[in-house]
């Protein structure tokens, strides 16, 4: 069944000619964004030159922007309708919340439960490495973690 | 930059398409959308858990192995390779598309072909990945492998990992058996009876979106 010109008439000029090299370039890109976060991988598990928090911060950094690649690029919505944009781009800020705050009440459930776990406190008594001025007013309530 | 709007265009009054994309495209973003909240569920799952865990297993030890070579001194290499054959079927999708746009029929079946080729590839690195680890004792419910402090590891790091693996894996199989319809489909010339090769965009947004996920998951199992 034939249904793609049922539609209302469609603009299907993208105001631009499809440019390999656009492509190129973007995949040029993608690769060296990944081969540098693997560099950096390896050089920290042979000499532990950053802290892992940093590395881990711009392994993200280096994945948002492949992400950022491949939608603009490859799924060509930089190109696109300012509306069709804005629906993927409006609802996806969601996951930056939806990120924080599970992190976050992982993390509190951790200390949590660190606290108040008598084998925990006794291995590491010497050092009060958790942060004992967690809020306790996280209502993270996990489900229970072996 | 988004399509320049001549002077007076009302895209919400009616007539016309407000998203300037014919239904079936705008209906993939949507579903798209939601799969990406699923993966994302997923994902953000396994770092609450992580974050919850006192300790985990170091994937520069978990993920070392190498088909044929065996121990690599080099870990994640069998990883990068799986990254890079994703990104380059990603690339020859793209091109298959260009393809479409000129009307080329001969290019877009040799681009799809290699299209195919990719994502065949890659599932059978995922599947030999999957073996080798089932083979040292991994499997939901069996994680052989110490965290990074010493202390025995729980199955959760092998659970979300066959989990969330699997699941990817499952998005690039059907992806790879609707690649290779539309690869039938152009050969026997309905998308040059149609006169255009929209479905074949179609199936490229769901296979970038495929490697997208990869690249998170690729990032949250193997780096972070």
């Amino acid at each position: 069944m034939e249904n793609s010109h049922t539609t209302t008439a469609v603009h299907t000029d993208d105001g631009h000619s499809f440019s390999t090299k656009a492509i190129w370039r973007t995949f040029w890109i993608l690769l060296i964004i990944t081969v540098v976060e693997l560099a950096l991988a390896i050089l920290y598990y042979e000499t532990d030159f950053l802290p892992k928090h940093f590395l881990n911060g711009i392994f993200v950094i280096g994945t948002l922007a492949k992400a950022f690649f491949i939608i603009a690029e490859f799924m060509h919505l930089r190109y696109e309708n300012r509306n069709l944009i804005m629906s993927i781009g409006v609802p996806a800020m969601l996951f930056i919340w939806f990120l924080l705050a599970f992190l976050w009440d992982g993390n509190s459930y951790k200390n949590l439960r660190n606290r108040y776990d008598s084998h925990y406190v006794d291995k590491y008594k010497a050092q009060p490495k958790e942060k004992e001025g967690e809020k306790k007013t996280e209502e993270g309530k996990k489900p229970g973690v072996e | 930059m988004a399509q320049a709007v001549p002077a007076g265009q009302k895209w919400w009054a009616g007539g016309r398409s407000p998203f300037n994309v014919e239904y079936g495209k705008l209906m993939m973003w949507y579903f798209l959308m939601s799969d990406a909240f699923t993966f994302g569920a997923f994902l953000i799952s396994y770092g609450t858990i992580r974050f919850s865990s006192n300790s985990w297993p170091d994937p520069n030890e978990v993920f070392r192995s190498f088909p044929i070579i065996g121990e690599m001194k080099i870990p994640l290499a069998f990883v990068s390779l799986m990254t890079f054959i994703l990104i380059m079927s990603s690339v020859t999708m793209v091109l298959a598309v260009g393809a479409g746009h000129n009307n080329d029929k001969k290019s877009v079946m040799k681009w799809m072909f290699f299209t195919i080729l990719g994502g065949l590839a890659f599932l059978g690195c995922q599947a030999w990945e999957w073996t080798h680890l089932h083979g040292e004792g991994a499997w939901w419910g069996r994680n052989p492998f110490m965290n990074i402090n010493g202390s025995p590891s729980s199955t959760n790091f092998t659970n979300f990992f066959f989990t969330i693996t699997g699941f990817h894996g499952f998005h690039v199989f059907s992806g790879v058996i609707i690649n290779i319809i539309m690869l039938i489909m152009t050969w026997r010339g309905v998308f040059e009876r149609r006169g255009h090769y929209l479905m074949i965009e179609k199936a490229g947004l769901y296979w970038h979106f495929v490697d997208l996920v990869w690249v998170f998951v690729f990032t949250c199992f193997y780096l972070l």
